[in-house]
């Protein structure tokens, strides 16, 4: 059944004939299969990636090492609840190794995201510390590569 | 003074021309063509694999293989058949590493057959069966093949096409242009009819992974087959190596010590980058063939839904990546139909007489490409045959 979620995943924009096809199913298990990803939770959204960077729209991402103190009976879940609830947060990673949490921002300035993490996420009492990196250049995005290269102009070949 | 072209030979001079140029002429003088004529992977080898080659060169492993190649890749190869198809191949004497499938095509027909042979060609089929037959002087015998049968071969068909003058059979499963395979129970009565006839089968095997309905068959694997049969196939299909000419060639030692004369004499070896990146195909590739299946198979319903829908009959492929269509219905010939299709409606398909003469009332599409180029093609072709009705 993972052959629907795999199609969608490459391009949510297929109509449901189209998802039917090429999974040969009936149309109608198609729409229920899908139904019932969505109320399960297993699909969570149909997003789309955007290259921002070539449109006017000003926007900064941050990576930001965080370290927290479990809490009692919750473990992280419940710290980690209290940060990804914030708007700003994009992204939010419970690590292994050096520290505890990844936590990715967006924000439409560096000094905007400063002030959230100066103001929002380091005062919260579990958080101990945070290391904050800036993203500089995005290479690719959930699979897809940013740059686009043009196709070469191609010599046509008859096999 | 003799002129220029008339040192050229006959039989060179006389090799038809690929029946497609014009229409490549054609779309390099317009814009918005979605071509669904070349038969090549959309994908970019995995990055392992290119990653591979690269290493090569940054090594400076840039001297000549031996010229049967690496024996690690040949040693990979027979590993690889063994596991995927349960073929057995000596890594060291039956199996040569050739510059793609075609050179393999090449030198087995030249090892086997001249002047007063026939090679027995099941069409429609790849171009170059024909024209390396015809570059040997011997003589390509058709055989066509029926939609009625899916486009397999049958015994009868091929009991009708043999003569005391039949050397080769050139058996091309999964098949380009049609994408018919045959399976094991249908080359079962093929093989047991070859068993006892003097017939060497050149199989070409290079579509092998792209096999959409059960596992491939080989006729290698069919008692007493083996022996007699000339097994090609290559990265570029099920790897997306195309550029980087690498394949292979098995067969018993016989038969391959002649074939590798001809390749040490013309070709040396086959490029060392591409067979280094071929080692790391055959050891860690078959996860992204596996995948690039899977992508293949979605969009081949794709397409043949999209092209019944747009009133094409056309049998269920299910193998390669080719859609063969049956155009007659249209009232156009197939290469109308494909002029008027590129012209009009801006989309490149191959009419099939360019596979051979039975391929005549038939159009190849491949469907190694985007969803979009898919979806977009057939709302096209239903625009043009709507204005056919």
């Amino acid at each position: 059944m993972n052959e629907i979620l795999e199609i969608l995943e490459t391009n949510s924009k297929l109509t449901t004939a189209q998802v039917a096809v090429m999974a040969a199913m009936p149309e109608e298990d198609v729409l229920a299969a899908i139904a019932k990803y969505e109320a399960e939770g297993v699909i969570l959204g149909y997003n789309t990636t955007i290259n921002w960077e070539m449109t006017d729209k000003e926007l900064v991402t941050a990576l930001i090492e965080v370290k927290v103190t479990p809490q009692r009976g919750e473990g992280f879940d419940k710290v980690a609840e209290r940060i990804y609830r914030f708007e700003e947060v994009r992204d939010c990673y419970l690590m292994s190794g050096g520290f505890d949490l990844t936590v990715v921002i967006e924000g439409k300035t560096m000094k905007e995201v400063a002030l959230f993490v100066a103001e929002k996420l380091a005062p919260l009492e579990s958080v101990l510390s945070t290391s904050t990196h800036f993203v500089l250049k995005k290479y690719k995005d959930k699979g897809m590569v940013f740059e686009k290269r043009s196709p070469e102009a191609k010599e046509a070949i008859f096999l | 003074m003799r002129e220029i072209e008339d040192y050229i030979l006959p039989s060179i001079k006389n090799l038809p021309p690929s029946g497609i140029r014009k229409y490549f002429d054609m779309i390099n003088e317009m814009q918005d063509v979605i071509s669904l004529g070349v038969g090549e992977p959309d994908f970019v080898t995995p990055w392992n694999i290119c990653e591979a080659g690269i290493f090569s060169l940054e090594k400076g492993q840039t001297s000549y293989s031996s010229n049967a190649g690496f024996i690690e890749l040949r040693k990979a190869i027979a590993d690889y058949l063994e596991r995927r198809f349960d073929m057995n191949y000596d890594a060291a004497e039956e199996i040569l590493v050739t510059v793609g499938g075609s050179e393999a095509i090449d030198i087995a027909l030249r090892t086997l057959v001249g002047p007063g042979d026939e090679v027995i060609i099941p069409e429609p089929s790849f171009v170059a069966y024909t024209g390396c037959t015809l570059m040997t002087g011997a003589t390509p015998v058709p055989i066509a093949l029926q939609e009625k049968n899916s486009f397999k071969l049958t015994v009868e068909e091929l009991e009708a096409a043999i003569t005391p003058r039949s050397k080769v059979l050139i058996l091309g499963f999964p098949n380009n242009p049609t994408g018919a395979i045959m399976t094991r129970e249908e080359l079962a009565p093929i093989a047991k009819f070859l068993k006892d006839k003097d017939i060497i089968v050149i199989s070409d095997e290079i579509y092998a992974e792209l096999t959409y309905a059960g596992e491939h068959a080989s006729i290698t694997s069919f008692s007493g087959m083996r022996e007699k049969t000339i097994m090609v196939s290559g990265f570029s299909k099920a790897f997306a190596m195309t550029g980087w000419r690498i394949g292979y060639v098995c067969a018993p030692r016989v038969l391959m010590d002649a074939m590798k004369k001809i390749h040490q004499y013309a070709l040396m070896c086959s490029p060392t980058i591409a067979q280094k990146a071929a080692i790391e195909a055959m050891h860690n590739g078959q996860k992204d063939v596996d995948k690039m299946v899977r992508e293949y198979n979605r969009r081949r319903r794709l397409m043949v839904d999209g092209f019944r829908k747009a009133g094409l009959t056309c049998f269920e492929p299910l193998g390669a990546f080719y859609v063969f269509a049956n155009v007659s219905g249209t009232g156009l010939s197939s290469e109308e139909f494909c002029d008027r299709l590129l012209l009009e409606h801006k989309v490149l398909m191959v009419p099939g007489e360019a596979f051979g003469e039975s391929g005549r009332g038939f159009a190849r599409a491949t469907y190694a490409t985007s969803y979009e180029n898919i979806i977009e093609a057939c709302k096209r072709i239903k625009a043009f045959t709507d204005t056919l009705k």
